[in-house]
């Protein structure tokens, strides 16, 4: 049902490739972790899963069929910024999930459906902590507060799929691993094939199933971008003993290939 | 160590001052109170050279009419606002508002309706977007005034030609902010809109306006200068009533002590307009005024 196939895709801008020959076979419920060193095309990646970008070349399938080329509701999105509408207070942003869904020319729902959309709305307020927040406009809201939200309103739209894109990545250590626990929460509750982006090797390790290596393999030094990244490493987790020490140091190591700054900063950490 | 017997003469001794600290020109704030004053003392310059230069040209001569004397002023303006007119039966001041205020609201709004279709068309539709932006921006650069001979020309001498001339003024600058407005809208907020289920329509009803809504009062508080301009302009140049026309009238007899108060009163008409659309922004948008409210 919500299984993703992709097959030989390719992504240029102009003369640049920025991916090749990318296969992946997701099977539902799974929870994809995708690293890489900054600029390796695993963020464009995730925007043609969404259908805010277009594929090259190549194959991708989302549940039975082709991927539809523009975002729909099949596929849920929390960006790292801009994931809540700021002229919403947080009840609203959850309540346009279902104005949006079925509110009509109107965009909004009324009498009976929008009680049952409020009701829904507040329960989901209560399980991200967002309870006394919730007349709040964005602006008045941390930044953990926003991604919170930002979850909340895209898990009350349904998705099948839902995909990350480093929606940790602006948070403080602390905020991150008590996101860490809701998202593990709602994945285990709801089940849905997850994608995410993220550039902290330990967070791909701790919440996936799967971690997926994006790196280039061919080089041309005359002409950078010549040649794109691809799955370099594919490694499935156990779920029982997940966190091998001697992975996470290799895939480091692989992520911190492409740019020795980085390498160094990891293997001093 | 401080040796003990020191100490009570640092008790006696007053404390010490914070050193006043030198700031920079850019860091160095303003109290309220200061403000206030600094705020003022334009006015009350100018205010001051006026009188002063008043004085003393009705000191040398009393029947002088170029710079006359706040009494005057008042007299005027009082006898235009409370006199009924001897020919028409009016109160000349109010009719002359009245028939300005109609004219320039008419105008401005049409064309912020107008800012508001076809901004939100050209900035959210590509198909839109190319077959009327050029169009748009080519219509921009034509001086409006160059067009009011047309207008009367084509639209007679009547209202519809005034309305027009300010909407067309106006219009285009104000029609391509606001596309500009929506094009700047993040695409992650777009994404998700439609991830939500939201279609064309529904985005434009439930994402775009709300968030273009603050920036179109804005539009409109700075189209209304120029709207000032062109309804000033057609009134001089055709017209029965109108403060524009008052002024261009009255002109001939070197009335200075009715063009002065007409200024004053067209100023204070543009700054509450300005103030009452800064409230109705902050009334309709709320979000987008959080930090000021703070």
């Amino acid at each position: 049902m919500s299984r993703i196939v992709v097959h030989g895709l390719e992504k240029s801008y102009g003369d640049a490739r920025v991916l090749e020959r990318v296969n992946v076979h997701a099977e539902s419920g799974e929870f994809l972790s995708l690293v890489g060193a900054s600029g390796c095309g695993k963020s464009t990646f995730l925007r043609i899963l969404l259908g805010q970008e277009q594929q090259s070349g190549g194959l991708v399938v989302v549940g039975d069929r082709p991927i539809v080329p523009e975002p729909t509701p099949q596929r849920g999105i929390v960006f790292q910024r801009y994931s809540v509408f700021p002229h919403l207070t947080a009840l609203q942003n959850l309540l346009l999930v279902e104005d949006f869904r079925s509110g009509g020319p109107f965009g909004r729902v009324f009498g009976a459906r929008r009680k049952g959309a409020r009701q829904e709305a507040e329960t989901m307020l209560e399980r991200v902590g967002l309870a006394h927040a919730r007349d709040l406009y964005p602006a008045s809201l941390s930044g953990g507060m926003q991604q919170r939200l930002a979850i909340a309103q895209t898990l009350l739209g349904r998705p099948q799929i839902l995909l990350l894109d480093e929606p940790f990545g602006a948070l403080d250590p602390g905020i991150r691993v008590e996101m860490h626990e809701l998202l593990t929460e709602l994945w285990t509750k709801h089940g849905m094939t997850v994608v995410m982006v993220t550039h902290d090797i330990g967070e791909a390790f701790k919440l996936g199933t799967r971690v997926l290596v994006f790196d280039k393999v061919r080089h041309d030094p005359q002409f950078p971008s010549a040649y794109g990244a691809t799955i370099t490493y594919d490694l499935k987790l156990d779920r029982k003993d997940r966190t091998s020490q001697r992975d996470v140091a290799k895939v480091a190591a692989m992520v911190g290939t492409t740019r020795p700054d980085s390498a160094i900063a990891t293997t001093a950490s | 160590m401080n040796a003990v017997p020191e100490a009570g003469a640092a008790v006696a001794r007053p404390p010490p001052r914070r050193p006043r600290v030198r700031l920079r020109l850019i860091n160095a704030t303003v109290s309220r109170g200061g403000g206030l004053l600094l705020g003022a003392l334009p006015f009350a310059a100018v205010a001051m050279a006026y009188l002063f230069a008043s004085a003393h040209r009705l000191a040398v001569n009393p029947s002088d009419k170029l710079l006359p004397s706040p009494a005057q002023m008042w007299s005027a303006f009082f006898d235009l606002a409370t006199v009924p007119d001897k020919r028409s039966g009016d109160l000349i001041l109010w009719a002359d508002t009245f028939a300005s205020l109609i004219r320039l609201f008419a105008g401005v709004g049409v064309a912020t309706l107008a800012a508001l279709c076809l901004g939100v068309a050209i900035g959210f539709i590509p198909r839109v977007r190319a077959f009327l932006l050029p169009f748009v921006t080519v219509v921009c650069v034509i001086p409006p005034l160059a067009l009011l001979p047309i207008l009367f020309i084509a639209l007679g001498l009547g209202e519809t030609a005034k309305i027009t001339l300010i909407a067309v003024g106006v219009a285009p600058v104000m029609v391509r902010d606001i596309a500009n407005r929506v094009m700047e809208l993040p695409p992650e907020l777009i994404a998700k809109a439609q991830t939500l289920g939201g279609d064309s329509w529904t985005m434009v009803l439930r994402l775009v306006l709300p968030q273009v809504m603050p920036r179109l009062i804005t539009c409109v508080r700075l189209a209304l200068g120029p709207a000032w301009l062109f309804l000033i302009a057609a009134e001089a140049i055709a017209s029965t009533e109108g403060l524009g026309y008052r002024i261009f009238l009255v002109r001939r007899y070197l009335s200075m002590d009715v063009i002065l108060p007409y200024v004053a009163w067209i100023t204070l008409l543009a700054v509450s307009t300005d103030w009452l659309l800064v409230r109705l922004s902050h009334v309709i948008s709320p979000w987008a005024h959080q930090v000021q409210n703070k």
